[in-house]
């Protein structure tokens, strides 16, 4: 992206009698420590509880645990100002929608932690119906967080992980400094909510199977159903 | 209430006969003259191991009248849907009590032909029925005639099929039964996203093509009607104002969504929308054994996990006829009494948030709620999801210590010290705060007579002058042997489900005072039954009811189950918190935006048993 320069080139030259006074380095290995402190200390999260694990998300931000050792107090109502979706709780077909919806609106860099075994794989009610099995069929995952429900020590723990993830960006290679129109990569197209949930990026293997189904349903109308 | 205390059967007997002919029970007694009035349509349910009575779909409005005008059975608690495979045949189930006479319900089945499903709805007698009916138009796909908004609640339009009929198949269906033949005895296991064509938990009725661009599903939620209001007075016209509250709003408790039409400030309408959690757990109930049951019971109420596991061993103990040892009962009560200190410490924080005491009072309910967690994650191993209880008894008995303290020690100190402490500052700080009051004294009102239509419980009926506690009502465990009372209020306000709260919390603190020394007496005495839980199979066939007083309301399981069999044919909950959702929109008619929050935060919902 940026020419390299600094120590490791090789027509950088620096007179001896300098050496002691003159650190040669890139901007980025400057700006990154100070840039990641400044994020990893405040990482707001957006106030978003979707079921059970939400009670320990609060429980973990009240009063003894106390979430704003980690500058993550501040939690927002608002996706525009959040950085971080924590994904508390079982993940609904009705609502994964909204979670999308959502998620787009964050401006970056946004992360998403997904709190429990519901939002990580379904959980308990992976064979429900109506359950989304893991929020990362939909959304880029950073920390998992495993337990039903975590405790709040977990969940710190989610977070700070999350923290270390930060201080490894660098501001010379995050995506959203990139070229071209940073937000267009990140964007999640929507899904709906058709006789079933229908996540827009398989409407061709929807299609697909609906034409095998039709196919052996004209050879044998034994099989009808769309799954077997 | 005071009488029902004296005789109140022992704790074991619990198991109470209905439908024979005992003239002094208020059950049986309706139940006969039931018949008599109508002897055509009303008769015994003829079927092994259910009570109640079986009604002519044609006279069930005419019955349900009767019922509820002559026969003083005012308050119809339950409507539960069941899919009849075998018999070709949907039935809806309906349990009514009567509030002046407690006692055990009477319950009304109606069954019809399932090709064409067809039920009068009960709403113009009980407008209670509202959501519940169309919760089994929803899941079972009974048609409820007349009613005035029969539209899916816990799936979405367009959904395909009704999930909850023995012949749907979800996408991820294994086996109708658990254990899966591919877990057990074998052990082996495989991802069911392998065997999906989508990888995913989704499945698509066959030949359904997707276009991309046909859905949305959320505008029919949006009220029709009139788009606009005349001022009486002056004659100036104002546009109604359609505003969406909600999946994702701080104040809305969870994923709840409101829709609400105002004029100016002032609510016109709301209608509440739901099934953001729709968990399953019906579905999934059906499938589970007995005691894989108890953990998913956790999940509903999230708050008060405890009390959820009581009602469900409760039922099942009620449809095996099991024995509850004597340590056992005071442990659950115990348990049961702390749970409600806990949620209504949550409730009352989160009703304090919505009124704008951004966080502070919450963050001291806390304080203290932690330590019930505490006793809890020491006893049970969890801080939430306890799964403490099994039939017959509980899994664990008390640990030597909690965080270093000894356990009898820590609980008293709760109970004597902490707790008390929390609630005088509570009632100091903020129950004649003036800002609290003005906010709350005449918002949200609800008549005594709608709350007993509405088929409200717990708080919420008690503050509109109702004096109605399962506890008292029905007994069940050793509640009989305590002495506690039951506060109501008249009022039926926010103020009035709030000073309730803080009543109940001292009355539960009563109880465990009483508890303590029965803990400390029968210390070292059995906790559980002998019986190896996982392989219990029921013993009998037919349905069993059982109900509790959880924190926010009455909590009931309607369970059935075939002989011999280690699975509940039909598992259905009555969840307090969605039934008290019925008369939302008629409490917050005419007040302002602002108020919508506190009104819902006294109700005191959780999605998890809303959405179930
Ligand atoms: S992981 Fe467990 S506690 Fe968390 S939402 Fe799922 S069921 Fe609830």
């Amino acid at each position: 992206m940026t020419k390299q320069i600094g120590v490791d080139s090789p027509d950088m030259v620096v007179p001896q009698e300098l050496q002691n006074n003159v650190w040669i380095t890139n901007i980025a290995k400057i700006l990154d420590p100070v840039y990641n402190w400044g994020r990893r200390n405040s990482v707001w999260p957006m106030v978003f509880g979707l079921a059970c694990c939400a009670i320990e998300m609060i429980c973990t931000a009240a009063s003894r645990y106390d979430l704003a050792r980690f500058g993550m107090e501040v939690f927002r109502a608002t996706p525009r100002q959040s950085d971080l979706m924590i994904i508390s709780g079982t993940v609904t077909k009705k609502m994964v929608p909204t979670i999308v919806r959502l998620y787009n609106q964050m401006p970056e860099p946004r992360y998403v932690l997904a709190m429990g075994a519901c939002a990580s794989g379904g959980g308990p009610f992976k064979e429900g119906y109506s359950v989304v099995d893991g929020i990362d069929k939909f959304l880029p995952v950073d920390v998992y967080v495993p337990g039903c429900p975590p405790t709040p020590q977990a969940l710190i723990n989610g977070l700070i992980a999350l923290q270390e993830k930060i201080d490894q960006q660098s501001i010379a290679t995050v995506p959203w400094y990139g070229k071209g129109d940073p937000t267009a990569d990140g964007v999640v197209p929507i899904p709906v909510l058709g006789p079933d949930l229908v996540d827009m990026r398989q409407l061709d293997i929807i299609r697909q199977q609906a034409a095998k189904v039709e196919a052996t349903a004209a050879a044998g109308p034994e099989t009808e159903a769309a799954t077997e | 209430m005071s009488e029902l205390i004296l005789d109140a059967p022992e704790p074991q007997e619990e198991e109470m006969a209905v439908g024979t002919a005992v003239s002094d029970d208020p059950v049986a007694r309706a139940a006969a003259l039931l018949k008599e009035r109508f002897p055509d349509a009303v008769s015994d349910d003829p079927r092994e191991g259910y009570s109640g009575l079986m009604v002519d779909v044609d006279k069930l409005v005419e019955v349900a009248t009767a019922l509820r005008d002559d026969f003083g059975f005012n308050y119809l608690s339950s409507v539960t849907g069941v899919d009849l495979l075998s018999e070709n045949k949907l039935e809806a189930v309906y349990h009514t009590y009567s509030l002046d006479q407690g006692g055990d319900a009477l319950v009304l089945h109606v069954q019809v032909d399932r090709d064409n499903p067809s039920i009068p709805s009960l709403v113009p007698v009980w407008p209670g029925a509202d959501f519940q009916e169309r919760e089994a138009w929803d899941l079972i796909g009974i048609h409820f005639a007349g009613h005035p908004d029969l539209r899916r609640i816990l799936t979405w339009d367009g959904f395909n099929g009704h999930p909850l009929r023995k012949d749907w198949k979800e996408p991820f269906f294994e086996e109708e039964k658990k254990p899966f033949g591919s877990r057990w005895p074998d052990g082996g296991v495989f991802r069911a996203e392998e065997k999906n064509p989508f990888g995913k938990n989704v499945q698509y009725p066959a030949g359904w093509q997707p276009t991309g661009n046909e859905y949305d599903v959320e505008t029919d939620m949006y009220l029709p009607g009139e788009t606009h209001v005349v001022d009486p007075g002056t004659g100036i016209k104002t546009d109604k104002v359609t505003v969406n509250i909600g999946p994702q709003h701080p104040s809305t408790h969870g994923v709840f969504r409101m829709v609400v039409v105002l004029d100016g400030e002032t609510v016109v309408d709301l209608k509440p929308v739901m099934g953001y959690l729709h968990r399953n757990h019906e579905k999934i109930g059906e499938r589970n054994t007995f005691i894989q049951n108890i953990p998913y019971t956790d999940r509903l109420d999230y708050l008060s996990s405890m009390s959820n596991n009581h009602g469900y061993v409760l039922a099942v103990e009620k449809l095996f006829g099991m024995e509850v040892t004597e340590r056992a009962e005071w442990l659950r009560i115990l348990m049961v009494e702390l749970t409600r200190i806990c949620n209504h410490l949550w409730a009352l924080g989160f009703l304090l948030n919505d009124l704008g005491a951004l966080q502070t009072p919450m963050l001291y309910f806390y304080l203290e709620r932690e330590l019930i967690l505490d006793f809890f994650e020491a006893t049970a191993g969890s801080r939430m999801m306890c799964n403490y209880m099994r039939f017959g008894g509980v899994a664990y008995d008390l640990p030597d210590d909690v965080r270093g303290t000894p356990t009898l020690q820590f609980l008293e100190e709760l109970i004597y010290g902490n707790l008390p402490r929390v609630l005088d500052q509570g009632d100091q700080l903020i129950t004649g705060n003036e800002i609290v009051r003005s906010r709350c004294i005449g918002v949200g009102v609800l008549s005594r007579e709608d709350a007993i239509a509405y088929s409200t419980a717990g708080p919420v009926l008690r503050a509109s002058g109702v004096q109605y506690d399962v506890r008292r009502a029905n007994p069940y465990s050793f509640y009989p042997h305590l002495d506690f009372d039951i506060p109501v209020r008249f009022n039926g306000d926010v103020m009035d489900r709030y000073d309730i709260r803080m009543e109940e919390m001292r009355q539960s603190l009563r109880i465990l005072q009483q508890v303590l020394p029965h803990i400390k007496a029968t210390t070292g005495q059995k906790i559980n039954s002998d019986k190896p839980q996982y392989a219990l199979r029921a013993p009998r066939a037919g349905e069993a009811y059982g109900r509790v007083e959880n924190p926010k309301g009455e909590l009931g399981y309607y369970i059935t189950a075939r002989r011999r069999e280690g699975n509940p044919d039909r598992y259905h909950v009555r969840a307090p918190s969605f039934i008290n959702l019925t008369p939302l929109g008629k409490m917050c008619q005419g007040h302002k935006v602002a108020d919508i929050v506190v009104i819902l935060g006294s109700i005191d919902i959780v999605l998890g048993e809303v959405d179930r």
